[in-house]
């Protein structure tokens, strides 16, 4: 493993890796769980529309909620079984908040719904992502984006690359790294489809050099095709997209701009290979490979149908049972505290870590900032954080802006490096929804103001209608006085001519 | 839920970086104390004392917990470099006195630790040099240019109560800085060469004090081996200094000193490794290091040369604090993606 050609990013930390501890064992398979609660919404986009009720039975691979629109993704049953509920259930996100989900109980026969490989060799680039579309296919690497979209093609802008994302970057996940070991051959087939699907002229796969085994299993099965396997440092972020695109080609993705803008496209080891799987097997995406691990008895990996409770894997994995215990989903430098181990696994969950104070001690107490500025050496965007700090802390947030608050990616590096043990991110984060939340607040508030110029303007506008009406009304009515008048005067005349006539004749 | 990721971190505390600091100043000073005697020891004591004392006091009253920012350290920091700059054979209540205003009005009074504008030894210094001049001019000569022995009981007495011993001792024992002799020897229509033959002199700076000055770069070297410090500040310093004053030298070697003698007398070492380094009053981008070190070393030059004083250190490291808002916002770094 040799590192070669490779462009160093500003920064980046070396946190101990603690990746050995869950590779010992070979990926495992649980029996089928008891129960199985599917979220609607397990990618970034739309909620999927529900497709079944309660008390309908369902094949393994059926679809039981379909992508709504094209940000969002189908969701498929990952076993036989009956419909239970439709219900809000707690799900696996920081917020901690109940989610729409279905319930099925499996009927312990595991049958297939008829598998339907996709002819992907003749279909057009439109057919194919309808297809796509009905897969249930997001990104395995965390970010849960609907696959489809990734194959676009834009008329501008032809794909010239396409990475393939095998950095793994964060330290205790494993999830990618067992996978490459063990399933090289579906990763390479379905990278080589990809390739042909975006007419991309060149493929790379971006591995750091502390997975030598997933490398070697990679080398052997890419032999005899095209495909290049560079090694980067081991080096975190390097698993970022827009790193490792820079890593292995030297080229910054520009502000606000997408490496599609510069004919790459990133997708990870496990997309690609369920991208293989449901085109030339007609299997929709309903498990994935997840690492438990942490202060769990054994540490490994687990393949996994969707809906699972992760309570399941974590007593299997003999992690305790005890309540204050807390567990952490994603890797330490990014994950987040679970809400309860009683949650599903979620096309989102690539790593569970049982933590203790001893693994991950809590925070120390703050210190001012001393502006030693180890977090600007550290930070692999090259902000300043020490500045974005002092400007979220005292809520100077157009400044905070100014100094490109939105370019930071939330990688934990200022965190990590910080001598006076201040939680930036955290600053960084608040400051971030401070300001979107305000924009929408002034956005909502500039409707608002449009709207009530807009009403005033009408009741001006009535206002004058209404007096004009009037006007014309009391112009209508004078006539009508002034004609009575002289009807009444001439009535009063032609009496009086009448009486003196009569008076006259009476004489 | 709390998102209070990341879970895991890898910094040295300030406690610890501090320490470093302290640690990396220990050569020096103990070849100071071999070359001119306990004195400086004592001032270093009085200093320390008198930083933790000081800051307890402060910290109460501004109700703020005492141990963590007592033992953050920045504070014996500021009072060991201000015991550095102050002369061995000074008045104890001269550290006591510019320790107490260094912590006071270069530190708390901009909110403590991690908010002080200036770099707090270099206020310190810089109201002693302005209000006692010659007090701290008057620097000790090394002990072996010395005819008579001082032991260690006179310098406590030197400190604590100059009566004690007698006038010409006390005048044997003490001159000028070699950069002050220099200047006011020019000022004499002396040849540098004459000057120089003064016994003061050594091999490229002042006798003995060069030799500290080595001291000082062994810790620097150390501070930048430990990461403390970035090469930036040290390097743009004495490189320029160095480039300055070889210009002037070349021009007009009868007036202007070798490079090699800016370097070596006076605190450029100190300057360039523990004084321009604190971090909370310098610049932080990479670029704004250079320029502020570059400007620091060109108005010692000049200050040097050209102004009333002997050394310029406190009153350029004083003034460039001033930029570095200015400087940190000029020279912020391309952020990846931008242009």
């Amino acid at each position: 493993m040799q590192l070669k050609n490779i462009f160093k990013f500003n920064g980046g930390v070396h946190p101990n890796e603690n990746k050995k501890i869950s590779t010992r064992l070979p990926i495992t398979k649980l029996p089928i769980p008891k129960k199985i609660v599917l979220p609607l919404r397990q990618h970034v986009g739309h909620v999927a529309k529900l497709k079944v009720k309660p008390g309908d039975h369902v094949l393994k691979g059926q679809m039981i909620a379909e992508a709504d629109g094209n940000v969002s993704a189908s969701i498929h049953a990952p076993t036989s079984g009956k419909v239970l509920k439709i219900s809000e259930e707690i799900i696996p996100h920081p917020s901690g908040l109940a989610d729409f989900c279905v319930t099925i109980k499996p009927d312990f026969k595991d049958t297939w719904i008829e598998k339907k490989p996709i002819p992907w060799k003749k279909l057009d680039s439109a057919q194919l992502i309808r297809a796509l579309l009905q897969s249930g296919i997001v990104g395995l690497g965390g970010a849960v984006f609907p696959t489809h979209m990734k194959f676009k093609i834009n008329q501008n802008q032809a794909i010239n690359t396409l990475v393939i994302n095998a950095a793994e970057c964060e330290p205790f996940i494993t999830c990618d790294d067992m996978f490459m070991r063990e399933r090289a051959d579906e990763i390479i087939q379905g990278t080589l489809i990809s390739q042909t699907l975006l007419l991309a002229k060149e493929c790379v796969i971006g591995i750091e050099d502390n997975k030598v085994e997933a490398y070697e299993a990679l080398k052997k099965a890419a032999q005899g095709t095209s495909i290049q396997i560079k090694v980067v440092p081991t080096l975190y972020p390097s698993g970022d997209a827009k790193r490792l695109i820079y890593l292995l080609m030297g080229l910054e993705v520009p502000k606000e701009k997408r490496s599609i803008d510069l004919g790459i496209q990133v997708f990870n080891v496990a997309t690609v290979a369920a991208i293989y799987r449901y085109l030339e097997l007609g299997e929709p995406s309903i498990s994935r490979v997840i690492t438990i691990t942490g202060t769990v008895k054994t540490p490994r990996n687990y393949e996994v149908l969707f809906g699972t409770p992760l309570s399941e894997l974590i007593s299997d994995a003999g992690g305790s049972s005890n309540k204050t215990k807390k567990f952490i989903m994603g890797g330490p430098m990014m994950g987040f505290d679970l809400p309860s181990i009683h949650v599903p696994v979620t096309k989102a969950m690539n790593c569970v870590i049982e933590s203790s104070p001893e693994l991950f001690p809590a925070p120390k107490p703050v210190m001012p900032c001393i502006r030693c500025a180890r977090c600007a050496d550290a930070c692999p965007v090259s902000l300043q954080p020490q500045e974005l700090y002092w400007f979220s802390k005292s809520s100077q947030l157009e400044k905070a802006k100014d100094y490109n608050l939105f370019d930071c990616i939330e990688c934990g590096c200022c965190t990590y490096v910080c001598p006076s043990n201040i939680p930036l991110v955290q600053f960084y984060r608040y400051a971030k929804s401070e300001i979107i939340s305000q924009d929408k607040a002034k956005e909502a508030a500039d409707t608002a103001r449009e709207r009530n110029e807009f009403r005033l303007t009408r009741i001006e506008r009535e206002k004058k209608e209404r007096a004009e009406r009037h006007a014309q009304k009391a112009l209508g009515a004078q006539e009508q006085k002034a004609n009575d008048e002289k009807k009444s005067t001439i009535a009063a005349a032609m009496e009086r001519v009448k009486q003196t006539q009569q008076e006259n004749i009476k004489n | 839920m709390d998102n209070r990721s990341p879970y895991v971190v890898n910094a040295p505390s300030v406690s610890m970086i501090m320490l470093k600091v302290l640690i990396a100043l220990i050569p020096g000073i103990a070849i100071y104390v071999y070359i001119f005697g306990l004195g400086v020891v004592i001032n270093i004591f009085l200093a320390s004392l008198t930083v933790i004392l000081t800051e307890s006091i402060i910290l109460s009253i501004r109700k703020l917990p005492i141990k963590p920012f007592i033992f953050d350290g920045s504070g014996l920091v500021a009072a060991w470099l201000l015991a550095l700059s102050v002369p061995s054979i000074a008045p104890w209540w001269i550290i006591v006195l510019g320790t107490a205003l260094c912590i006071i009005f270069g530190k708390h009074l901009y909110g403590g630790l991690g908010y002080n504008l200036f770099n707090p030894a270099m206020v310190g210094y810089a109201i002693l040099l302005i209000s006692f001049p010659s007090i701290m001019t008057n620097w000790q000569i090394p002990s072996s240019l010395m005819i008579t022995h001082v032991d260690w009981l006179d310098q406590i007495k030197i400190i604590f109560n100059n009566n004690l011993i007698s006038k010409d001792m006390l005048d044997a024992m003490s001159s000028a800085t070699p950069l002050d002799y220099i200047k006011t020897q020019l000022t004499l229509n002396q040849s540098l060469n004459t000057i120089q033959q003064n016994k003061i002199f050594g091999l490229v700076g002042g006798k003995g004090l060069e030799l500290i000055n080595l001291g000082y770069l062994a810790g620097g070297l150390y501070l930048l081996k430990e990461k403390i410090i970035s090469w930036h500040l040290p390097v743009a310093f004495l490189s320029t200094l160095f480039i300055t004053a070889l210009i002037f030298n070349v021009l007009a070697p009868d007036t202007f000193v070798s490079p090699l003698f800016h370097i070596m007398s006076g605190g450029s070492i100190l300057c360039a490794f523990f004084i321009i380094t604190d971090p909370v009053s310098g610049p932080t981008t990479p670029r704004g290091k250079i320029y502020f070190a570059m400007a620091i070393a060109l108005l010692v030059f000049i200050i040097r040369i050209f102004g009333g004083y002997p050394e310029g250190i406190a009153f350029a490291v004083l003034l460039l604090n001033i930029c570095v808002p200015l400087i940190d916002s000029l020279t912020q770094p391309r952020i990846f993606g931008h242009k």
